[in-house]
């Protein structure tokens, strides 16, 4: 095959194909107790605690939620460079880190885009040689089609020939990150994986990357995974949300139907702390995210939960369903569901 | 009516060789008014507010800016610059964490400040620092004087930031992005504790905001810059409802609020200095260009010919919408 593959037709995705399955999945990390630097001693710092997630094929997911909250260590377990510590995670049915380790097709079809793009490209090669790295790696195309193989890249990504000639050094941030999604798709994954891909960019760069990656998700049929702490651009980018807090999801369901109507307490505040345009300015969520070394006693948020009751504190609320497509950890949800 | 305004910046210029970073910038600010600065990324609003305080380096700076009771902030001697920082105007930063000193607690930064300016003793600066801490809504604020800067939350960090900020009762706020390294939930917290702050002291503030939303929540005016120029100005529910320059237009369709399906992107970027037009500076991009807008700029224009006062609406464009 020589040009870059057709667009694959998007397909409704078959009930049943997950792509990633995460069941109560738990990463505890040993660190050294705070303030105590001569220690030999440790605590358990659990970043995910008890993380139920799906994410079919052909879908996009948000992931969103305070600094924190754990997002990054999720996505690393999805991407298999971490191993939970208890639970299990599962790519197309198969451990994560075993399907990591037999071969390259899962580094092949999952590709991932960090947040530093400038940090994560070698800034003493070219354009053309970082787009080149990835398909020589994965035997993508024969040498002589390399060259017109990033043309084609770069194109998709809306960047002009000639930037293949150019250094890291020589690109405005919104190109860089051009570059590093053009990297990404150079071994046509199926899912992309990004980690604040467009924040700290200005809105027309941001608005130019975010119309980008939503193309490229339903012309490819992408599966995609989208860390954002922006609930707008969560609700443009992506058709279903996971709203984490303190290592846990507490609620997930379709991004529209969860903004309109957020059921936990914390996505309802995360829904008011959002600008809108000429709202006067809500009150804001009380207090800061709790050290996960000291977590709250019953339910996580019940710190800062303004619905919390008396049984919050004494027990802890599991991600349970909540009408047919959503999902929620709190005894008081706000919203009814819908049946 | 300029007496009654707080500062008035007329003509401000500055270059850095040959790129003129800002050209004749004019702003003018009431007392107890907030005021947003927005545009994109190098349109010089961080080198607005650093020039008000006379800090900007290996640049030169031209135009006036008159605070009031105080003179030309451009023109003053150093010396006397120094007094006027903290006790009449004071900046807020992005990133909390790097303007405060790691060296030392942030108590210690605090009373500095206190004694320095206020001339307070040693105890009643820490009296003063205990009750600052606790207005911008430090729990436990005798404890948290004694820590570091990095053994605080960004959040932490921005509202000991503000405390030493408004220590001395300043009549002027600059707050450049305070919040744009923050969560959504902390930047709510940040900006009503600033507003409530400034405005119970009856102090001006000028934020440089990214968010257009943000700007249209806490501010009553609103800059809009583009490479370096004003393009529009006024009241923020003019400018922001009935805008009239294509450029204000542009940033407004770029904001992806929630249940927003239909984004459409802006081509192209701001030109590099060496290449900027000679005439309009957004005619490379603007959809509603027309032949004079490449050799002649439009200058600053009532939108409405009965209100021409230093704080009315303004715009520069020779095809308005
Ligand atoms: N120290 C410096 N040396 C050289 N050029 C500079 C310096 N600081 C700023 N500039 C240039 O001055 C122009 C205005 O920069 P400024 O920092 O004021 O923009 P800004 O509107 O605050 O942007 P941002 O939204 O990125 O903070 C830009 O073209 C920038 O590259
Ligand atoms: N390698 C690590 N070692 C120790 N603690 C970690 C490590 N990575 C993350 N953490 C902790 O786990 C929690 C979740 O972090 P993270 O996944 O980075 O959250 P987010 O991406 O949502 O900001 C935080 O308390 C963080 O300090
Ligand atoms: S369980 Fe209670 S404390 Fe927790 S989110 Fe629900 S109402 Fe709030
Ligand atoms: S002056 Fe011309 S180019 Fe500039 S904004 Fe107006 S219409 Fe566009
Ligand atoms: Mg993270
Ligand atoms: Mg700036």
């Amino acid at each position: 095959m020589n040009a870059l593959p057709e667009p694959k037709a998007q397909t409704a995705p078959t009930p049943g194909a997950a792509v990633f399955e995460l069941i109560e999945v738990e990463k505890t990390f040993q660190i050294r107790p705070p303030g105590r630097r001569f220690t030999r001693e440790t605590v358990g710092l659990k970043a995910l605690d008890g993380v139920r997630l799906r994410v079919d094929k052909g879908t996009s997911l948000a992931l969103v939620g305070e600094s924190g909250s754990g997002k990054s260590t999720l996505l690393r377990v999805l991407l298999g460079l971490d191993a939970p510590t208890g639970g299990r995670a599962l790519y197309h049915g198969r451990p994560i880190r075993e399907a990591r380790a037999i071969g390259r097709d899962f580094a092949r079809d999952v590709a991932m885009v960090y947040q530093d793009a400038r940090g994560s490209l070698d800034p003493r090669m070219t354009i053309e040689a970082l787009i080149a790295e990835p398909l020589r790696h994965f035997n993508i195309v024969p040498k002589d089609q390399i060259k017109s193989r990033v043309a084609e890249l770069l194109n998709r990504v809306g960047l002009p020939t000639d930037a293949a000639r150019r250094y890291p050094a020589g690109l405005s941030g919104g190109q860089v990150r051009r570059v590093a999604i053009a990297r990404a798709l150079a071994s046509e994954p199926s899912v992309l994986v990004a980690d604040e891909a467009v924040s700290g960019l200005d809105v027309s760069t941001q608005a130019q990357l975010l119309t980008l990656l939503r193309r490229l998700q339903k012309d490819m049929g992408l599966t995609l995974v989208f860390i954002t702490h922006d609930l707008g651009v969560a609700s443009y980018l992506c058709e279903e949300i996971a709203i984490m807090y303190l290592g846990r999801i507490v609620e997930t369901g379709p991004t529209d139907a969860v903004l309109n109507a957020p059921a936990h307490p914390y996505a309802a505040a995360l829904r008011a702390a959002a600008p809108r345009f000429f709202e006067p300015m809500p009150d804001p969520l009380p207090g800061e995210i709790p050290s996960p070394l000291d977590l709250p006693k019953g339910c996580r948020f019940s710190t800062r939960c303004p619905a919390a009751q008396p049984d919050c504190q004494t027990r802890d609320p599991q991600l349970g369903r909540f009408g047919p497509a959503r999902a929620v950890a709190c005894f008081h949800p706000l919203a009814s569901p819908e049946t | 009516m300029t007496h009654t305004n707080l500062l008035t910046v007329s003509d401000l210029t500055v270059h850095r060789g040959a790129a003129k970073i800002l050209d004749r910038v004019n702003l003018s600010i009431a007392k107890g008014e907030t005021l947003a600065l927005v545009g994109e990324s190098g349109a010089g609003k961080s080198t607005i507010a650093t020039a008000l305080m006379q800090l900007l380096d290996g640049a030169e700076v031209e135009g006036r800016a008159e605070l009031q009771e105080a003179g030309d902030l451009l023109s003053l001697p150093a010396r006397q610059m120094v007094k006027l920082r903290g006790r009449r105007l004071s900046m807020i930063f992005q990133d909390a964490g790097a303007a405060l000193n790691p060296a030392y607690t942030v108590g210690r930064q605090l009373t500095t400040t206190l004694r320095r300016n206020l001339g307070l003793t040693r105890s009643a600066a820490h009296a003063k620092a205990i009750e600052l801490f606790t207005s911008v809504g430090i729990n436990d604020a005798e404890a948290r004087l004694s820590a570091f800067p990095h053994q605080l939350s960004g959040g932490m960090q921005q509202r000991v930031m503000v405390a030493i900020a408004l220590a001395c009762n300043p009549d002027l706020l600059l707050a450049d992005e305070p919040t744009s390294a923050l969560d959504v939930t902390i930047q709510a917290q940040i900006i009503r504790l600033i507003l409530s702050l400034t405005r119970e002291r009856g102090a001006s503030c000028i934020f440089v905001l990214h968010d257009l939303a943000l700007a249209s929540q806490s501010c009553d005016r609103i800059v809009v810059l583009y490479a370096g120029q004003v393009v529009e100005s006024g009241p923020a529910r003019d400018v922001l409802t009935h805008h009239r320059h294509p450029y204000t237009r542009q940033l407004e369709s770029c904001v992806v609020e929630i249940g927003r399906h239909d984004l459409v992107a802006p081509e192209g970027a701001v030109p590099p200095h060496d290449q900027m037009p000679k005439g309009c500076r957004f005619a490379t991009r603007c959809p509603r260009a027309l032949d004079r807008c490449a050799v002649e700029a439009p200058p600053l224009t009532p939108a409405n010919p009965a209100r021409t006062g230093a704080l009315d609406h303004v715009f520069a464009c020779w095809n308005p919408e």
